[in-house]
């Protein structure tokens, strides 16, 4: 199996193949520095992200506050994520850099005030 | 009949019109350097378009981390208060009036009433607004859901509201598809990204987002008609050529409840066209020196004001540029220059600010290619300045340093070129 990225490490932007053979990476072709290399690799291995959203806060200045995980989180957890984080619903006063969830050890971190 | 109430004056040095990143970044430096400031921004609340933003990738350059968008604002704001600077939001700006070279009055209306104010130079920060569906020639039905993407963010981003469940975009720039994630992350189905470009608008980072969530993207294509009883049910797409003309029988239908417009940005110039300030046709924004004053002087201009940025950072960094000339012409009356070198576009530049240089300062150029091309060289044969680039895209503007010294160089213009190394 062969996978095909445009790396986003740098604007360089190269083509980078991931070539993978019974789980393992065989081959990374098309980099141009170690960071790309290792960022290939990751995307295939367990791409992460950080992931961000909009929560329900009652009395503030906005309805929403806006959130998002402190670190990058597995990408097929994802939509579990999201559905726990849908039920969420939080009251004023929230601060910026404010933990206001956490789910499987994961920060859930306010970027809004509210 | 009732005389007329007499309006509030008040008086500063500068006002700065726009709280967004720009307009924030550029009041804080004006009080850092000592002038008395207003910021005046018509909405609710600081911030401009950031606090609608939630994803992360601002700041890396200016704040030297990763921050959202309402991060990146927060920061600005708190520095803002720290330093006492006077703002008004709900403040919503009439009119500009340019007396004299350090007589300026700006008319506001705001919660509390109207009010002039005089001033000595005007930062104009105020942003850009959004290409809409009737701009990029979609005709059809005037229904319910459509959206531009700034609409449809502030709604779900601001507001928590999702604005549709099977939505297509069309436009495949940054803010399409980040959009996209947002709308598939909270659940709705994106059925289509459509590009009338052969190549994606926005960074590579951003074009991964569509593999993430499967969202097949259409390039050389474009949406020309939607259909619908009361709300949108489904959009017309057709191929386009290389000459972006549509390909006859290509034309299919995607069924949809929501289209979202994404055809890029426009700076807001309206209030500078009317006292007099030259615009680029290029950029869309003022034509400005290098101490981004326009051809009005003492009326600065910064961020996508001035012209589309792709990053935060830019756009803080011209603010602060603005803020330093204004600075500059309010202590010396005036900005003086012995010769101004004019800036020229070459070979595969599709724009380019500043367009006058003095040769007093180091000055950044951003510019921007009109298509994308590999192993290129961005050349300033006038004055022997070379830049290898391995890639080049319209979607990735340039930004380049000349130095005072170099500038000094040149004649009377200067053209800026990319072409094959």
């Amino acid at each position: 199996m062969i996978y095909r990225f445009t790396c986003i490490v740098c604007p360089l932007g190269c083509s980078i193949e991931v070539e993978v053979e019974n789980g393992e990476v065989k081959e990374v072709r098309g980099y141009k520095c170690p960071r790309g290399m290792e960022w290939a690799v990751q995307e295939v291995i367990s791409p992460k992200r950080v992931v961000m959203t909009v929560i329900p806060v009652e009395g503030g200045a906005l309805p929403t506050v806006s959130v998002k995980t402190a670190e990058p989180v597995p990408k097929e957890k994802i939509p579990e994520l999201m559905r726990f984080l849908a039920k969420l619903k939080l009251k004023a006063p929230v601060n910026v850099g404010q933990v206001v969830a956490e789910w499987e050890g994961i920060k859930i971190v306010a970027t809004r005030g509210a | 009949m009732e005389p007329m109430p007499q309006i509030p004056i008040l008086s500063y040095d500068v006002v700065v019109i726009g709280g967004g990143p720009a307009g924030m970044a550029a009041a804080i430096k004006a009080r850092e350097l000592g002038l008395n400031v207003l910021l005046l921004d018509e909405n609710d609340y600081l911030g401009g378009i950031l606090p609608q933003c939630i994803h992360p990738g601002f700041g890396l350059h200016y704040f030297k981390e990763e921050l959202t968008g309402p991060e990146f604002a927060s920061r600005l704001a708190k520095r803002l208060v720290e330093l006492g600077v006077e703002y008004r939001t709900a403040a919503r700006v009439l009119e500009i009036k340019n007396y004299s070279d350090l007589e300026k009055v700006v008319i506001f209306t705001s919660p509390t009433g109207v009010y002039q104010v005089w001033a000595k130079a005007i930062i104009y920060a105020a942003g850009a607004r959004e290409r809409h569906a009737f701009e990029i020639g979609i005709v059809g039905d005037r229904v319910a859901g459509i959206y531009t993407a700034g609409e449809a963010q502030t709604l779900m981003d601001i507001y928590g509201v999702l604005p549709g469940k099977e939505i297509v975009i069309v436009g495949s720039g940054d803010v399409g598809l980040i959009m996209a994630r947002r709308f598939a992350l909270e659940g709705a189905k994106v059925k289509a990204v459509v590009e009338l470009m052969p190549y994606p608008g926005g960074l590579a980072r951003n074009v991964m987002i569509l593999r993430d969530f499967n969202i097949p993207l259409y390039l050389s294509h474009k949406v020309v008609e939607v259909r619908g009883k009361g709300r949108v049910q489904r959009v017309k797409v057709v191929k386009v050529d290389e000459n972006l003309n549509e390909v006859p029988g290509s034309e299919f239908w995607i069924e949809a409840d929501t289209l979202v417009i994404s055809a890029g940005l426009v700076p807001n110039v309206k209030k500078l066209k009317k006292i007099g300030v030259e615009i680029d046709p290029a950029t869309g924004g003022p034509v400005v020196n290098d101490r981004l004053e326009t051809t009005v002087p003492g009326i600065f201009v910064a961020g996508n004001a001035l012209l589309i940025n792709d990053l935060v950072d830019y756009v803080a960094e011209q603010g602060e540029l603005a803020a330093e000339g204004a600075k500059e012409f309010i202590e010396n009356g005036g900005i003086e220059s012995k010769k101004w070198v004019k800036v020229k576009k070459g070979q595969n530049v599709r724009l380019i600010a500043p367009h006058y240089l003095s040769g007093d300062h180091d000055v950044y150029l951003y510019l921007r290619v009109a298509r994308p091309m590999e192993n290129v060289e961005l050349r300033i044969p006038g004055i022997g300045k070379k830049l290898r680039l391995p890639v080049v895209k319209p979607a990735e503007m340039i930004r380049l340093k000349l130095r005072a010294k170099e500038i000094q160089k040149a004649s009377e213009k200067l053209t800026v070129e990319v072409v094959r190394a």
